[in-house]
Parts: structure tokens; C-alpha cells; sequence
């Protein structure tokens, strides 16, 4: 039985879950209590369960996330909001040389029930400082899990999901996802948080993408299909770990590649992808793997300068038909 | 003080030094390798403050931890395997010397990023408010860790909430080699607890009894409720910040004049057996002087011939660690990865 939810409502409903279900688990950051939290994950949650497990903190990131880390040592379930992926700087000693590190350095003494969650991605003009993505940052520390939900039954599963966990995750939420609307079953068996999702089945090329990305590339192959071109999209749904099955299976099908990500080209999570693709495809691919990323450049405020740094649904198109005629001649002769 | 709390404080220094003394020689041996931040100097700190805590508080420490450890219970062979990188060694070889943890005794790791652990320390002792319990945790520190944000950000956080948090800074007076007066515009580190409103009291670090005096203290204050709590600790380190670091920028003279300041020294004369003077009988009074014998036989015994003994027990035991570590094998690489995985659980990953 599914209902139509909101990707807010959706994290809303499985904060609420699982804070019914364990007293262990609460939630902490800037304005999640009294206000209800900047995206209105947390609403409600405040006054049903009280301050102490509803806790608005001080402007302090680096040391909020860290008592976070210190009551996930004791048996708590944290879930910290970071206001934005921006104030991610702040915390990164928290979540790098903390979370990350106090399981393994001490030998597997410790759990790290630990969530961080994190509203992030370009939005609608709200400048460098609150347009980031930085996911690469953190795919490259050892320890940590991340989720990239994009829809809002992914949303509802992957933070239940990351609150059950014993290790510590970082759940990625697009500023621009939290309103849009999907069906969630509430009562339905989830598949693991890291599976990748076929979003639509197609022979000509692979595309994979995620977060927000994901609905973007649907859309673009919607146009491609009125051309001719059959798109397979893949949802990647977690950058750590990588379904590279998933995403290997649909290759040797379709023996085109095309990685699709909002984040800054250089050094981003698309050029893992690409190269760990290539590296296990080569043989099945009939054209390099082509990748589309975000300029490598901090965001303009300007509306128009904004959307021209980040791939729109007609540059996936415009790449994907590039991508299925480049190699066509050397088959050909 | 009681004879055997006493005794106590006193293996428990006597034990550090000899055991940090050791590791120094095994690391020029080369049979301890990486960083090695020693403890000497400093013992009465680690022993007043964790002689003062109970069973169910927790420790939170920073780099300079092996004491600590050693005076929290952990047995030396573990503590010593693990500065050799062994498998039996307290975090498995995984952690080395700034990264030694002991779940079972609630010794919460060493930490090398200076005021990392006061937010560490401040999430444990927000659990222990939520569940209304009465454990304290003590979070411990240098006088280089206060100028972090992290140190004032979790101070604010502690007296908002009122958490059970015992707040030691180790003042040794050097931030690795910058002195004090050249890190912080505040030399006297207890007056930085005020702007939070947290009590904070300056103790002679040197002193191990003043030390365990106060801990007591402020561990009651914080179990009957009254919030954080901050003592500085001034005292000084004898060798330099690392192995690795000689020492050179402090004058001769500042180091020969702390090194008569010796804590171990000084407990030593508190411990000695000694004649109360008149004046002394005199002051306890005619009801007292019975008591007062009575202390004297429980308490005073302890001559220099115990003393030698109690050293050559401590060192005994340092041998033995160091047998123990030499002998523990190396960890493997499929314990690396389990210990990475140790939270996974069943879940098969791709």
C-alpha cells in the first residue's frame, strides 16, 4: 500500500519510525527542534519527543557532529543535521578523524551508529557558499558509507536504513528534492541501502547518475526515446559503497557509458565512476566513456550563469546522441 | 588520606614513569616506532584525577595517553603491545601510541588532534544526562588544546545543558614548543571557564594529593547535579613534546628548577613515615592523640625500604610488558579489514 509523500514528508516519517521504536535514537543541529528544521525534516518531532531528544544546538557544526560521535560510542543513534552541505568544512574533523577512524583505530572496540544528514546541491541562486556538493570530499575516507536518495521512497528506506546501521553514514538530500512528490510504501521490504536502481531499461546506452541528477537523466531519456535512442538510467542511490554490478551488467549490454553528476568535474565522483567502469568494461565498450559533470568553477549567483555550470536535461540529451554515434564509423569499416 | 589510597597514587606514578622510561629506551632500540609523546613529570595529574573517578565514569584523553591508561587499569603488557604495533596490544595494533582504547574499562581512546575530545567527551556525557545516570566523564587536555573552537564550542554546550563533564587541562606550559605566554592571551587557562559559566579551580599539578583533592571534588559537584566542571592542572613535562623533539627551546634552568618539583619526589615525602611534632599532637587534642596513633600505625609505615620495593615491582612489571610485546605477533591484514568492518554486521556489500 503506498501513498503520495513529499521527499520532506518521507524523511519525516522515518525519523518519527524510528524514534518511536528506540530511545537510542536522536536527532540534534541548527533549528531541527522549535523550528521544525530549515526543510522541515524534523517537524513535529520536537514536541512529541521533548528537547533532549529533539535537540536545537548552538551554531557550533564541528563540535555538535563530535557529540554525535562520543554518544554513537555509548549505544546512541545520532542523527546529526548539518544545516547544509556548505557548513560540511566545519565538521569535517568530526566526521573524518572521528566517525570514520575510533571503529577501526581501536581495533573494533566501538560501534558508530552514527547519521549525518545534509541538505546540499545547487539550488535557486543562492551563491558559492550554498550551492556545493562536495560528496567527493567524503567518498574518499575510508570508513564512512554515503546515500543519495532521489526519490522519496528512497528517502523513507535509506534513512531508516542508515539509522539502523552500526556504522556511520552520510545521507545526502537535494535542496531541490524536498518538495517534489512520490509514492512510498511505508510497510514495503527495502532492497540494501548501497543497491543501484534500474530507473529505465534501454539498449542503446547506460547512463549513471544519481540524486537529483537521477530524475534529470529520466527525463532526457524520455526525449532520447522519441529519436530512437533507448537510454538504460541507472540510480546509483550510494556513492560509498559503489554497485558496480548494477552498473557493469547494463554496460555489457549496452557498450556505451555516460556519468551524469551535478558535482565539479575535476577529481568528482563521475571520474571514480568513469574510470572504475572503464577499467572493468573495457572490453564491452564500443566508444570511451564519456562523462558530464559541473563546470569546474564556484557557483554564480546569476540565475542563467547558475543553471549554465551544471548539466541540464538538454545537454544529457545533446551527449548521449553524441556518445551513441562516436565509434559507429570504426565499427562500421 | 588513607594509607592505601596513598599507596595507590604512588605505584600508580611510580609504574608510569618507569613504564614511559622504558618505552623511551625501546624506541631508541627501534622496537617502538612513529610518534611517542612520554609522560614524566605529569604523573600526578593522570593519578590524582583517575584515582578520583569511579568505576562507571568514563575517560576521554588526548596523545599523551600510555599513563593513563596504565592508571585506569589497563594491564601494561596491552598498553606496551600496542606502542610496538602488536596484535595483543590494546586497539589491536591498529592505534599506536595516540590511539589507545579500553571499552571494557570505559577509557575511551587518545585522540591526536588537539580539542577533539572535548566534543567526543561532550556527546558521552550527553548520554549519560539523557539516561539520568550518575557517571561523570572526564575529558583531559593541554594548555595548547583551549585556543581550538572545539574546546569553547563544547564548554558552552556542557554548561547550556548542565552535562556531567569533568574538564582537566594538563597545563604543562607548552603548546609543543610555543610556551604559553606566546599561545594564549589568558595564561592562567581556569579563567577561560568563566566566560561559561563553569567552576574552575587552579591546582598545583605537581602535587598529586591536591590533585586527587580536587577531582573529588568537583566529581561530587557534578554527581549532585551542579553541571561541568574545569580544574587546571599546572604541572610540566621533563622531556621534550615527542621523541622526536629535543627540547631545545626551553632554558636549562626552567627544566633543572620543575625537575625539583618532582611529583614523585614530593609524594614520596608525604608518604614517608613520620613523627607527628608536639605541636601537631598538641593541636589534635587530648581526644584525638589515640586516633591519631591509630593513623600512624595504619597509614604511616611506609619506610624507604617499601619504597625500593615498590619500584622494583613496578619495573618487574614493565620487563614482563615489554617480554609480552616482543613476543605478541604482528596483526594481520585481514584484521585491518575486520576491524574496518567491524560494524557491517552480515550485510554483504558489492
Amino acid at each position: 500500500m503506498s501513498q503520495e509523500l513529499l521527499y520532506w514528508q518521507a524523511l519525516n516519517r522515518a525519523m518519527d519510525v524510528e524514534m518511536a521504536a528506540d530511545e537510542a535514537v536522536f536527532t540534534l543541529g541548527e533549528d531541527v527542534g522549535l523550528y521544525g528544521g530549515s526543510y522541515r525534516v524534523t517537524e513535529g518531532l520536537h514536541a512529541k519527543y521533548g528537547e533532549w531528544r529533539v535537540r536545537d544546538t548552538p551554531i557550533s557544526e564541528n563540535s555538535f557532529t563530535g557529540l554525535g560521535v562520543g554518544a554513537a560510542l555509548v549505544g546512541m543513534r545520532p542523527v546529526v543535521e548539518i544545516m547544509t552541505i556548505n557548513f560540511l568544512p566545519l565538521a569535517l574533523d568530526s566526521i573524518i578523524n572521528g566517525a570514520a577512524k575510533i571503529p577501526f583505530m581501536s581495533g573494533g572496540q566501538f560501534r558508530m551508529p552514527l547519521v549525518v544528514r545534509m541538505p546540499g546541491g545547487v539550488a535557486r541562486q543562492l551563491g558559492a557558499q550554498h550551492a556545493q556538493r562536495l560528496e567527493h570530499t567524503l567518498m574518499n575516507v575510508p570508513g564512512l558509507r554515503i546515500a543519495v536518495p532521489s526519490t522519496p521512497q528512497d528517502a523513507y528506506w535509506q534513512l531508516r536504513q542508515a539509522i539502523a546501521s552500526d556504522e556511520p553514514i552520510i545521507l545526502l538530500e537535494h535542496e531541490l528534492l524536498y518538495f517534489s512528490k512520490g509514492p512510498v510504501d511505508l510497510l514495503a521490504d527495502p532492497p540494501p541501502m548501497h543497491r543501484a536502481a534500474l530507473r529505465r531499461a534501454g539498449r542503446d546506452l547506460t547512463i549513471v547518475t544519481y540524486s537529483r541528477h537521477a530524475l534529470l537523466s529520466q527525463d532526457a531519456a524520455a526525449e532520447l526515446a522519441k529519436e530512437g535512442i533507448e537510454a538504460e538510467v541507472i540510480d546509483l542511490r550510494s556513492l560509498k559503497p559503489i554497485d558496480w554490478d548494477t552498473c557493469a551488467s547494463s554496460i555489457e549490454k549496452s557498450h556505451r557509458l555516460l556519468v551524469v553528476e551535478e558535482d565539479c568535474r575535476f577529481a568528482g565522483a563521475g571520474a571514480e565512476i568513469a574510470s572504475a567502469l572503464a577499467e572493468r568494461c573495457f572490453y564491452s565498450l564500443d566508444a570511451p566513456v564519456r562523462r558530464l559533470a559541473g563546470l569546474d568553477i564556484p557557483t554564480p549567483f546569476n540565475g542563467t550563469l547558475e543553471a549554465a555550470t551544471i548539466p541540464q536535461v538538454s545537454d544529457i540529451v545533446v551527449a548521449a546522441r553524441a556518445l551513441c554515434q562516436s565509434g559507429q564509423e570504426s565499427k562500421a569499416s | 588520606m588513607e594509607r592505601d589510597a596513598l599507596h595507590r597514587l604512588l605505584r600508580d606514578m611510580l609504574l608510569s614513569r618507569a613504564f614511559e622510561e622504558r618505552a623511551a629506551e625501546e624506541y631508541a632500540k627501534g622496537n617502538i616506532v612513529g610518534f611517542l609523546h612520554l609522560y614524566p613529570g605529569e604523573e600526578a595529574v593522570g593519578a590524582g584525577v583517575i584515582n578520583a573517578a569511579g568505576p562507571s565514569d568514563y575517560i576521554v584523553s588526548d596523545y599523551r595517553e600510555h599513563a593513563h591508561a596504565l592508571i585506569r587499569g589497563t594491564p601494561a603488557r596491552n598498553v606496551m603491545a600496542e606502542l610496538f604495533g602488536r596484535a595483543d596490544g590494546m586497539s589491536g595494533g591498529m592505534g599506536g601510541s595516540m590511539h589507545m582504547f579500553d571499552a571494557r574499562r570505559r577509557f575511551m581512546g587518545g585522540y591526536a588532534i588537539v580539542g577533539e575530545t572535548c566534543p567526543i567527551a561532550l556527546g558521552i556525557a550527553y548520554t549519560v544526562a539523557m539516561r539520568s545516570l550518575p557517571e561523570a566523564v572526564i575529558c583531559f587536555f593541554g594548555d595548547g588544546a583551549v585556543n581550538q573552537g572545539t574546546f569553547h564550542e563544547s564548554l558552552n554546550m556542557a554548561a547550556l545543558w548542565r552535562l556531567p563533564l569533568l574538564l582537566v587541562c594538563e597545563n604543562n606550559h607548552y603548546a609543543i614548543g610555543t610556551e604559553i605566554h606566546r599561545h594564549s592571551a589568558v595564561v592562567e587557562v581556569y579563567k577561560r571557564a568563566a566566560a561559561y559559566n563553569i567552576p574552575a579551580e587552579r591546582v598545583d599539578g605537581m602535587d598529586v594529593i591536591k590533585v586527587y583533592e580536587a577531582a573529588r571534588r568537583a566529581l561530587e559537584r557534578i554527581r549532585g547535579g551542579g553541571g561541568p566542571q574545569f580544574i587546571e592542572c599546572e604541572t610540566y613535562r621533563f622531556r621534550g613534546h615527542s621523541m622526536a623533539d629535543p627540547g631545545t627551546y626551553r632554558p636549562a634552568v626552567e627544566v633543572k628548577a620543575h625537575e625539583a618539583w618532582d611529583p614523585i619526589s614530593a609524594a614520596v615525602r608525604e608518604i614517608e613515615f613520620r613523627y607527628p611534632t608536639p605541636a601537631e599532637l598538641a593541636a589534635a587534642g587530648p581526644d584525638h592523640i589515640g586516633q591519631l596513633a591509630a593513623h600512624m600505625v595504619e597509614a604511616g609505615h611506609l619506610a624507604e625500604i617499601e619504597i625500593e620495593a615498590l619500584r622494583k615491582e613496578v619495573n618487574a612489571i614493565v620487563e614482563d610488558a615489554v617480554q609480552f610485546a616482543l613476543q605478541s605477533p604482528q596483526p594481520t591484514m585481514d584484521a585491518a579489514w575486520a576491524h574496518l568492518n567491524c560494524n557491517r554486521r552480515h550485510e554483504v556489500l558489492v
